[in-house]
């Protein structure tokens, strides 16, 4: 690992430069994540008395208990969607203000500020618009001929929480997405402008292409949103209804074990999730190696 | 822009437009309900233009609260906020300082291992290992205080990485120059690194500033006394309590005021805002 050509020679100091960031991290995060894969394996009675090791039993009766899959396939759903719609919309508009000189400053600043609004806060607002008795959208719909109601149908509960997980992210994918766009070279627009190729066709062949390293880490970083960050959307708007229809993976964790109690069967839950948490932190580390040399 | 099609001009700015109507919408609305009185949200459909109750609700909910969610006033539950929030961003930065300096200046032994320590704190996000963590946190007596609010979430992997990857960057000269004359390792690290370090160091409070202020999940399960609610979990019980009994106005006054001050960060630093955000996903 990289160091300076020259270092100050001291034995001490360094350790006691560390000390403060090393001890939390053992005690708040090494420690607790060391307790869960403990208790993934063991089995406590109801009153906490007399625990018993059993191997991989609360994973397999995870993995055959049709609550889990449910909530597996639905974690999938929730995060494709809000990858896609985040994406999508947040793509269309960097390219809009790439477009622009002056007046792109003055949209970024308007499309930022919803990454300074808590997942949580999106989801009230969301979830207000929507209310079946009072929200606006729901009255549009209504007056459409949709009965809008997330409290008893799955479909729009889901399309409920997609539309405030969506909402909350464009604004850093829109950044992302800005400055990638501006570190395309202006000549090779210009070079394919010469030789013919309209804007659509010089946004599918140069611009799409130069900008995928961007929109790689930004898949990356959406589906890790989507997975962990959204607690608060799902806990302020559906609390994982309608019929474990919005239970997303990091919704049950803490459903099963802060509220239902289940602590082996929540601490193989967590594993299973940090396995997952893993598995997206190489690719993106291994990628941004790769972009190096893009 | 490489050709002036006119068309094109115009698509772009109705793009960006209808983007911005969209993006604001949901926020227009809650302002417009936090200026109406009681009586604006028994009928179908919420009011789309602004009512006369602004001042009165504020006023409610700065200095009472809601009684019926239990929730303390909004100007406890701020302060809360800003105490979280800046307390996480001044801390985070102070400790990974200080550690991306031990691991750039010096040479020991297990430096290695300190570093792969640090790096697997990206891969354990609070919200996997929640029952452990309270766990901890409770057999060290801290629920319900600002000590088990802010400690478990001050350790950072990308604030570290962020300033590793300053320090490599500052010239070597610097430091040999230093030493030739004399000065020490804390020395350099007060007179010369932590004034080169300035920005990084403003746009990464920027950052955390935000992510203290926007904690759900942590402050929901440390905390029971309402002494020590934030603003953006109270505003989960108020709008819980809205639902039965609809007091619209006032939860979205206070929405209001959960988003004000870290939307104003952003707006109002935004250069400052856009660096941090970039170079922590470096």
């Amino acid at each position: 690992m990289q160091t300076k050509r020259t270092i100050f020679p001291n034995r001490w100091l360094p350790y006691g430069l560390l000390a403060p960031q090393l001890a939390i991290t053992l005690v708040f995060f090494i420690w607790p994540a060391l307790q869960a894969v403990k208790s993934s394996f063991e089995r406590e009675d109801p009153f906490g008395f007399k625990t018993t090791f059993i191997w991989f039993a609360n994973y397999s009766k995870l993995l055959a208990d049709p609550m889990y899959l449910n909530a597996l396939w639905r974690t999938l759903i929730f995060a494709v969607l809000v990858t896609v719609i985040a994406m999508g919309v947040s793509l269309i508009l960097a390219v809009a203000v790439n477009r622009l000189l002056r007046s792109g400053r003055v949209y970024t600043t308007l499309l930022v500020w919803p990454y300074a609004v808590a997942p949580v806060v999106a989801g009230i607002l969301w979830w207000f618009m929507f209310n079946p008795s009072i929200g606006i959208l729901s009255y549009v719909l209504g007056q459409m001929g949709v009965t809008w109601n997330h409290r008893v149908n799955a479909d729009q509960a889901m399309i409920l929480i997609v539309l405030a997980a969506s909402w909350k992210q464009i604004s850093y994918n829109f950044l992302f997405f800005v400055a990638g766009l501006q570190s395309v070279p202006a000549s090779l627009s210009e070079a394919a402008a010469i030789d013919g190729a309209g804007p659509f066709k010089r946004f599918w062949t140069i611009v799409v292409p130069l900008l995928s390293p961007t929109t790689f880490f930004l898949l990356i970083v959406n589906i890790n949103y989507a997975m962990f960050d959204t607690f608060g959307v799902i806990d302020a708007t559906t609390s994982g209804g309608p019929a474990q229809s919005t239970n997303i993976l990091v919704y049950k964790v803490y459903a099963d074990g802060f509220l239902g109690l289940n602590i082996g069967s929540s601490a193989a839950q967590s594993v299973l999730l940090m396995l997952i948490v893993i598995v997206l932190t190489v690719v993106q580390f291994r990628f941004v190696e790769r972009r190096v040399q893009y | 822009m490489v050709e002036n099609r006119p068309w094109l001009n115009v698509l772009t700015h109705l793009v960006l437009v209808v983007g911005v109507i969209i993006i604001a919408f949901p926020v227009y609305l809650a302002v417009i309900a936090s200026t109406h009185g009681p009586g604006a949200f028994l009928s179908n459909v919420v009011p789309l233009l602004p009512g006369s109750y602004m001042l009165d609700n504020y006023g409610q909910m700065l200095s009472q609260g809601m009684s019926t969610s239990g929730a303390p006033p909004l100007t406890l539950m701020l302060a809360n906020s800003l105490v979280m929030a800046i307390v996480i961003a001044v801390a985070k930065i102070a400790i990974s300082i200080i550690s991306a300096y031990a691991i750039v200046y010096f040479r020991f032994p297990l430096r290695t291992l300190a570093f792969w320590i640090i790096f697997i704190t990206l891969m354990l996000p609070v919200e996997v290992r929640i029952i452990p963590t309270f766990k901890v946190v409770a057999d060290l007596g801290l629920l319900n205080s600002y000590a088990g609010l802010t400690i478990p979430l001050i350790a950072s992997a990308t604030a570290t990485f962020l300033f590793r990857q300053f320090f490599l960057t500052v010239p070597d000269e610097l430091m040999e120059a230093a030493r030739v004359d004399g000065a020490g390792p804390m020395k350099f690290f007060r007179d010369i690194l932590l004034p080169l370090s300035r920005t990084n160091m403003a746009a990464l409070f920027v950052i955390l500033f935000i992510y203290g202020w926007m904690q759900y999940l942590w402050p929901l399960l440390v905390t029971t006394d309402p002494k020590f609610y934030t603003v953006v979990m109270g505003i989960k019980r108020m709008a819980a309590v809205a639902d039965a009994d609809p007091q619209w106005n006032l939860v979205m006054a206070a929405v209001v005021l959960a988003m004000l001050p870290p939307v104003l960060i952003v707006i109002f630093m935004q250069r400052l805002f856009v660096k941090g955000l970039v170079e922590t996903e470096k």
